[in-house]
């Protein structure tokens, strides 16, 4: 069965989507996320979707649900790699992925993820140690 | 406005679905369409046929190129013979779904594709058609 | 007969062209006196000597009363070109019909200086030369018109990337100054130059300025908003400034609001904010004595 790949780049992971999405592909992605985020115990999540050439609502919903399920389990996520026309749709949609952090390309997305990882940390730190 | 060619694909599983979007998003290269056009028409296709597969029980989607006096456009109807709509008006609402979604399939449709056009009688079935000019 | 028909017109052309060709071209200087500026007699002259030279062949082998059948593909192609040209050099739809219709007129003295005698025959080929030439003005007028609307639609969109510049101020940071309304169309073209300009130079910030925008009503306000969430999708912070005291009353009291997105009330606080953001430090150097 068609199954997008998950992999591991250090404490993060990468999901590179490289196929047409459908519903059923998509809510085995989720499900194979949040196993894998558990398993590998993963600090963040890097979605790229530089090859996707359209979000639709149901598509986005899943983002966001997979960002969510990703900061329950202890792993920030960010979405990568959004082509201009596709952002344009998204919001003429009326679709907002406010929940979701995002960032140019992988570069800029992994770099960000450092600095959510930083920061709880450093908040985990505080309340540990309060003044 | 004349039906210059015209093609009907089936619409019963997620795989048709896909089907349905790379050979919209095929003519409208054809026919040279911005890629922000291709994107807005391809990403309402989907949801209209979304829609479809889960209330309609699956249906047909014709792609028809079209003319008239002096533009080309492209049309897409999706169709099946479901349930219905039985309000109109509260289906278009943003943020309304019978089902489990978010419920901006036909809403969002209509902002993307300002050519739309919405047919439904509860017990025949939906019949839904957006089209995109030149 | 119909034969008998075709040679008449033909007839004439074909004996009399240089003649018709002088008279006609006084025809169109008198129509056309106020334009000289336009169009040069000479030019004037080889474009009529031009026509003669397609219609008449035309006239021979092709249908008088069918200016769509293939005979008339050069003379149909010709008259586009024409009607074209003088659709971009200024001409009126009237002025660059007369091309055509003013040929009528010394057409019906040839015919009437050859068939004066027999009153029907003349009346007969009057009405298929009125048809004829009837047809082919219409046709330079149709031209036209599509010329001059392609005109305006190529400077339509001229005019929106001219007034929609994303400028770099920055490694990492771009500004857009919007000036004049923001409509939905502007609203487009304002997003994909904006996205784009974000993929290509890598920037994590961008400045809207609205100083330019008279006034913010909440249909703008919707489109700022998408433009910025349309940026926010890609990776990049939008800041908007330029928002002047009477605009924000207006705001105010529309009830507008730009929810959570950073605002600043000069270009100048932007730019602080933003290096702020991408940990850049200006120093002012201590003033030199």
């Amino acid at each position: 069965m068609e199954q997008i790949p998950i992999l591991q780049v250090g404490e993060f992971l990468l999901v590179s989507i490289q196929v047409d999405l459908h519903d059923r592909l998509v809510l085995r992605l989720q499900d194979d996320l949040t196993a894998q985020v558990v398993k590998k115990q993963a600090k963040g999540v890097l979605i790229d979707l530089s090859t996707v050439e359209i979000v639709d609502s149901f598509i986005g919903r899943m983002l966001g649900n997979m960002a969510a399920l990703s900061q329950m389990l202890g792993a920030h996520a960010v979405v990568v790699g959004i082509r201009p026309a596709v952002a344009i749709t998204i919001v003429e949609l009326g679709l907002s992925l406010n929940n979701v952090h995002t960032a140019l390309n992988v570069d800029k997305g992994i770099a960000l993820l450092q600095t959510l990882v930083k920061q709880s940390s450093a908040e985990v730190r505080d309340e540990a140690y309060p003044l | 406005m004349k039906p210059t060619h015209f093609e009907i694909l089936p619409l019963q599983s997620d795989e048709d679905l896909v089907q349905v979007r790379q050979k919209l998003r095929a003519r409208m290269v054809e026919l040279g369409f911005t890629l922000v056009e291709q994107t807005k028409m391809v990403t309402a296709a989907s949801e209209l046929g979304r829609n479809a597969l889960l209330y309609g029980g699956g249906g047909t989607a014709r792609l028809e190129s079209v003319e008239d006096s002096n533009r080309l456009g492209l049309r897409m109807t999706i169709e099946d013979q479901g349930a219905g709509i039985a309000d109109i008006e509260q289906a278009m609402t943003d943020g309304y779904t019978s089902g489990s979604g978010l419920g901006l399939g036909l809403g969002g449709s209509k902002r993307l594709v300002k050519d739309f056009e919405l047919w439904s009688e509860p017990g025949l079935g939906t019949r839904v058609t957006i089209a995109l000019w030149k | 007969m119909t034969a008998n028909k075709i040679n008449r017109l033909t007839e004439i052309f074909t004996r009399h062209e240089k003649i018709m060709l002088e008279d006609w071209l006084r025809e169109q200087l008198t129509a056309l006196s106020a334009r000289q500026d336009l169009i040069s007699e000479p030019d004037l002259c080889r474009q009529s000597a031009e026509f003669l030279a397609l219609f008449t062949p035309a006239c021979r082998s092709g249908s008088l009363t069918d200016i769509n059948s293939p005979e008339w593909k050069p003379v149909l192609d010709f008259l586009a070109s024409v009607s074209r040209s003088r659709a971009i050099q200024g001409f009126s739809p009237s002025e660059t019909a007369t091309f055509v219709f003013s040929l009528k007129q010394t057409l019906l003295a040839h015919l009437r200086k050859e068939l004066g005698q027999d009153a029907v025959a003349l009346a007969d080929e009057m009405w298929t030369a009125t048809v004829l030439l009837d047809k082919l003005g219409l046709y330079t007028t149709e031209v036209f018109q599509k010329s001059r609307e392609e005109i305006i639609k190529r400077q339509q969109m001229e005019m929106l990337e001219l007034s929609t510049p994303v400028v770099k101020l920055w490694e990492g940071i771009l500004a857009v100054p919007l000036i004049g309304t923001l409509d939905s169309s502007r609203t487009q073209v304002v997003m994909e130059n904006l996205l784009q300009s974000i993929v290509d130079t890598g920037s994590r910030i961008a400045i809207v300025d609205i100083t330019g925008v008279p006034i913010v009503d909440t249909l703008i306000a919707q489109n700022l908003l998408k433009t910025v969430a349309a940026a926010r999708l890609m990776g990049a912070q939008c800041i908007i400034c330029g928002i002047r005291p009477q605009i924000a009353q207006t705001m105010v009291h529309l009830g507008v609001a730009f929810g959570d997105v950073v605002t600043k009330a000069t270009l100048a606080d932007a730019l602080a904010y933003a290096f702020r953001q991408i940990d850049c430090t200006v120093i002012q150097q201590a003033p030199r004595v």
